[in-house]
């Protein structure tokens, strides 16, 4: 086993364990934290990838400004333990089973798949800086331009919603 | 690494983000489970594109393999927009219920 499979089952355990540690606990802070923690695993596949700017995007994105606001809300709020809502044993367990249902029919159904593709790891320049900002600033400027006017609707949203009346 | 391995993961993702919406009764969570998701999805574009990079088609040209991290960054973008909006109605729902427990958001069903 080479390094770079080690790394890749390393990474994937970490996130699929925190996913499954930020559905089950109890108080929404630990959610967070477990949330953010998934979030670093995904930047560590990216740069496995040699994506390097979708790694730190993600991490200044992300880590850094969606969960902080998340974490604001949980705080403004005064969430705890005591104010989690009532539970329902059986509604969970149908939750439960038909999402691990869900799972594994899609896994057999792409198991049964015969390919090799393989994934470029570690090397490529598909996406460092140079190649994607060249492309983001060619081809799709005019998505680019069209999602700063969805920020400043989303901005102006945010402010009416929240505003006391 | 094969991309079974990475569809797998990604898919693994996805439904735990799915489970997390369907059994958890937060509004803050669930919104948290929807993140996960989109996650998953931007980790599964990102190994395709990388699995296109190693194609024959991608040597001619220099676009082609850079397109779909493209369409990651638009997704990042619209997530973080969806998530400014979002918060503010969960604040205004418990500004207005004192909860953020999703069982007592029935007043359409009456």
């Amino acid at each position: 086993m080479n390094i770079t499979t080690l790394v890749f089952i390393l990474l994937s355990l970490l996130a699929v364990g925190s996913a499954i540690m930020m559905i089950t606990s109890k108080s929404p802070v630990h959610s967070v934290l477990w949330l953010i923690v998934v979030f670093f695993a995904i930047s560590g596949h990216y740069i496995l990838m040699n994506a390097q700017f979708l790694a730190i995007v993600n991490i200044i994105v992300y880590a850094g400004a969606i969960m902080v606001l998340f974490l604001f809300v949980v705080m403004l709020m005064n969430l705890n333990k005591e104010t989690e809502p009532v539970k329902n044993y059986r509604l969970q367990l149908i939750g439960v089973v038909s999402g691990g249902c869900l799972l594994l029919i899609i896994l057999s159904a792409i198991m049964k798949i015969d390919t090799q593709q393989l994934v470029e790891m570690k090397v490529g320049d598909a996406g460092l800086i140079q190649s994607l900002g060249k492309n983001l600033f060619t081809n799709y400027v005019l998505p680019f331009e069209i999602s700063s006017v969805l920020f400043l609707s989303a901005m102006i949203g945010a402010v009416v919603i929240g505003k006391k009346d | 690494m094969d991309i079974k391995s990475y569809i797998a993961l990604a898919l693994t993702l996805f439904t735990i983000g799915i489970i997390g919406v369907l059994v958890r009764r937060n509004a803050i969570i669930i919104f948290m489970c929807v993140e996960l998701m989109l996650n998953a999805v931007n980790l599964l574009l990102v190994a395709f594109s990388k699995m296109h990079a190693l194609s024959t088609a991608a040597k001619a040209s220099v676009n082609y393999a850079s397109d779909a991290q493209i369409f990651v960054f638009f997704i990042m973008v619209v997530a973080a927009a969806e998530v400014s909006v979002g918060l503010a109605i969960i604040v205004m729902m418990y500004r207005n219920v004192h909860t953020v427990d999703v069982n007592f958001l029935n007043r359409l069903k009456n």
